[in-house]
C-alpha cells in the first residue's frame, strides 16, 4: 500500500533460488528420476507407481511442509522484530518456541502422543511463555530491550524445566520427546502437514492484513495512535499471531532455531528496504528451511539429520558473521 | 475570553493524571478555530499532558475533551485521526526509511483494509511535501537529513493526514535558531494560508508571543491566562508563571511583547 521504491530488489532472485532448491529436493536421490526424462515422466504421471509415491507422496509433502513452516517462522520473526524494534527480538531468542516445547512435553506426558493435543499444547505453551515474558518485562510500559533480556532468561528457565520434565517422565515418553525436540521434518505426510499448513496460511494472512498497522507501531506508540492505530489492540493481535505461528510450527516439527531470527534481516537486505517486509520474510524463511532440510537429507551419505541441527549450525555461522561484521565497523 | 470564534477542540473540566499522580485538576480550555494557539509554561506544568489529552492519547480521570462537539473518547482512533493531526515528541523514524514513504504513512486514517494506494493519497502526500518544502528530497533517507529537514518531514506526515486541527508537542526542541524560525514560519503559513487550527507547545516565550494568535499560559496544571499575547503578557504574569523577574518591551519587528529576563547580577 506504500508507494514502491525504485531500487532493484533481489527478492526475485530469492524466489528463483527457492524454486531451484525445490526441484533439487523433489528429484535428488538414488533410483528416482534419473535424468531429464525421468523428471518429465514424473511430471506427466508416466513414471512407475513406486517413483510417484516417493516423489509426490513422501518428498512433495515434506517440501511443502518445509516451505510453509519456514514461511511461518519468517513471518513470526518479522512480526516480533518489528514490535520489539530490535533484530534480536525474535521468538527463538525470547523463548516462545521453548515454551511451545514445554506445552508439547506436558501434552505428551498427560495425553500421550496425540497430534492435535500436541499442537494445542504448543500454542498454549507458546502463549504462556509470551505472557510470562510480557508480565516480567513490564515496568511503566515495555522497552524492547527489556523484553529480549527477560525473554532470554525465561527461555533458559524453560529449557531447564523441559530437561527436568524429560528426565521425570516414562522412558517411552522421553524418547518421543527427545526425537521431537531435535526439530525434524521426518514423517511429514500429507495428512499430517495439511491441517497445520492451512492454519499457518490463515495466520500469515492475518499478519499480512495487519502489516500497515505494524509498520506504524514501529514509529512509536504516540505516533501510531495519532495516525489512527488502536495501539494496544493491534499490538496484542500481532503478538498473538506471532506466537501462534511459532507455536504451530514448533508443534509439527519441534523447535527450529535461526529461521525467525535471520529471515527478516536477510529479507531486509535483499529488498534494499528499510522496514521489515512480511512477504519477503516469508519467502526467505521458506527458502532457508527448504535449503536446510535439503542439506539435512543429503549432506551426509546415508544419514538424514534433523533439520533443526542444520538450522542451528547455520544460525551459529550467521551469528559469527554478524559479530565479525560489527567488529569491522 | 475575548475570542468569539467557534471551537473545534475544547477540554471541559478535565482531571489528568499519570500513574495516580494528578497533573491537572478541573482544567478547561477552548481552542479557537482557525487560530494559532501556543501553550507555554514551566517544565512539568502539564502542557504536554494537556496536549496528549486533547489528542486522545490520555484518558482523563474525569471531565471530557470535545472534538467537533463530540467526546473524543467516544470516537474511534481512526475517526479522530481524520480530524486531528499530532506531532508527538517521541516519533521514531524507522531505520533507512525514505522521506516519501514516511510522509505516505500519514494517509493511514483515510485508508480502508486492503484498499490500494489511490491518486488522492498521492496528491495529499505531494501537497504535504510541497507545503513543507521537502519535495526535492522525497527519495532521500530520513536519517541523512538535518534536524530541521527531518522535523519538516514529520510535519509533512501530519499534513498528509489532511486534518483541520494540528497539535505540535515542542516541535522546535533541539533545532538551531534559524531552523526554529523556519519551522515557526511554516506553521504560520499553514495556519494563515491553509486555515489549519494549530496548537503548539513552545518553550521560547518570545517565539510564542510573536507567532501566537492565542497564548495559553499554564502553571501547576492550571491555566493562568489565555488571550492575545499583547493583551495578557505582563511582567507580573511571567513572574508568577515562571518565577522569573523580567522586563517586557515591544518587539521592534513584530510589535508583540518581548520578554527580557533579569539575571541576578543585572
Amino acid at each position: 500500500m506504500m508507494p514502491r521504491q525504485y531500487k532493484p530488489s533481489l527478492v526475485p532472485v530469492a524466489f528463483i533460488l527457492t524454486l531451484v532448491v525445490l526441484v533439487a529436493t523433489l528429484f535428488t536421490g538414488q533410483q528416482v528420476a534419473q535424468g531429464m526424462t525421468g523428471i518429465w515422466q514424473l511430471l506427466t504421471g508416466e513414471a512407475s507407481p513406486y517413483q510417484s509415491i516417493v516423489v509426490w507422496q513422501w518428498r512433495a509433502s515434506r517440501a511443502l511442509g518445509a516451505l510453509i513452516i519456514g514461511a511461518g517462522l519468517g513471518v513470526s520473526g518479522a512480526v516480533f522484530q518489528s514490535l520489539v524494534r530490535n533484530p534480536l527480538g525474535s521468538p527463538d531468542i525470547t523463548g516462545f518456541n521453548v515454551g511451545a516445547f514445554t506445552g508439547v512435553l506436558l501434552s505428551i506426558a498427560w495425553f500421550g502422543n496425540v497430534y492435535w493435543m500436541s499442537v494445542l499444547g504448543a500454542i498454549l505453551g507458546g502463549l504462556c511463555a509470551a505472557l510470562l515474558v510480557y508480565l516480567f518485562a513490564y515496568r511503566d510500559g515495555h522497552s524492547g530491550f527489556r523484553l529480549i533480556i527477560v525473554g532470554i532468561a525465561i527461555s533458559a528457565t524453560l529449557t531447564a524445566f523441559n530437561q527436568w520434565l524429560s528426565l521425570s517422565v516414562s522412558l517411552e515418553t522421553a524418547m518421543t520427546a527427545a526425537l521431537w525436540s531435535a526439530g525434524s521434518l521426518n514423517g511429514m505426510t500429507w495428512s499430517r502437514i495439511l491441517p497445520a499448513a492451512i492454519l499457518l496460511i490463515l495466520l500469515m494472512c492475518v499478519a499480512l492484513a495487519m502489516n500497515s498497522r505494524m509498520k506504524l507501531l514501529e514509529m512509536g506508540d504516540d505516533t501510531a495512535a495519532a495516525l489512527g492505530v488502536s495501539v494496544n489492540k493491534s499490538r496484542l493481535a500481532l503478538m498473538f499471531v506471532g506466537v501462534s505461528l511459532t507455536a504451530v510450527a514448533t508443534a509439527i516439527t519441534g523447535p527450529i532455531a535461526f529461521i525467525s531470527l535471520a529471515a527478516p534481516q536477510i529479507a531486509r537486505r535483499l529488498e534494499n528496504n528499510a522496514s521489515i517486509s512480511l512477504t519477503a520474510s516469508a519467502l526467505v524463511g521458506a527458502m532457508l528451511l527448504l535449503a536446510a532440510d535439503f542439506l539435512a537429507q543429503h549432506a551426509w551419505q546415508g544419514i538424514t539429520l534433523p533439520v533443526g541441527l542444520v538450522t542451528i549450525s547455520l544460525g551459529g555461522l550467521y551469528l559469527v558473521y554478524l559479530i565479525v561484521r560489527e567488529g569491522r565497523l | 475570553m475575548s475570542l468569539n470564534s467557534s471551537t473545534l477542540l475544547a477540554a471541559e473540566s478535565v482531571t489528568l493524571s499519570y500513574d495516580q499522580t494528578i497533573i491537572a485538576k478541573d482544567l478547561s480550555v477552548q481552542i479557537p478555530e482557525g487560530k494559532f494557539s501556543v501553550i507555554v509554561g514551566p517544565n512539568g506544568c502539564g502542557k504536554s499532558t494537556l496536549l496528549r489529552a486533547m489528542s486522545r492519547l490520555l484518558v482523563p480521570e474525569s471531565g471530557k475533551v470535545l472534538l467537533n462537539g463530540r467526546n473524543i473518547h467516544e470516537q474511534t482512533t481512526k475517526d479522530v485521526a481524520k480530524q486531528l493531526g499530532l506531532l508527538p515528541q517521541s516519533a521514531i523514524a524507522p531505520d533507512g526509511i525514505k522521506v516519501m514513504d514516511l510522509v505516505s504513512r500519514g494517509r493511514f486514517p483515510h485508508q480502508k483494509w486492503f484498499q490500494p494506494w489511490r491518486e488522492e493519497d498521492q496528491n495529499a502526500v505531494d501537497a504535504a511535501m510541497a507545503a513543507t518544502h521537502i519535495t526535492d528530497f522525497a527519495q532521500h533517507h530520513v536519517d541523512q537529513l538535518s534536524g530541521g529537514q527531518r522535523q519538516r518531514v514529520w510535519v509533512a506526515m501530519a499534513l498528509a493526514q489532511q486534518t483541520p486541527v494540528l497539535l505540535l508537542d515542542e516541535p522546535t526542541t533541539y533545532l538551531d535558531i534559524a531552523h526554529q524560525m523556519e519551522l515557526l514560519d511554516l506553521f504560520q503559513d499553514l495556519n494563515q494560508k491553509n486555515g489549519h487550527t494549530m496548537v503548539a507547545v513552545l518553550h521560547d516565550l518570545n517565539h510564542a508571543c510573536r507567532y501566537a494568535d492565542n497564548l495559553i499560559a499554564m502553571k501547576d496544571g492550571h491555566i493562568v491566562a489565555t488571550g492575545k499575547p499583547n493583551e495578557i503578557v505582563t511582567e507580573d504574569l511571567i513572574e508568577s508563571v515562571f518565577g522569573l523577574p523580567c522586563l517586557i518591551i515591544e518587539d521592534p519587528i513584530s510589535g508583540t511583547p518581548l520578554v527580557i529576563p533579569k539575571s541576578r547580577q543585572c
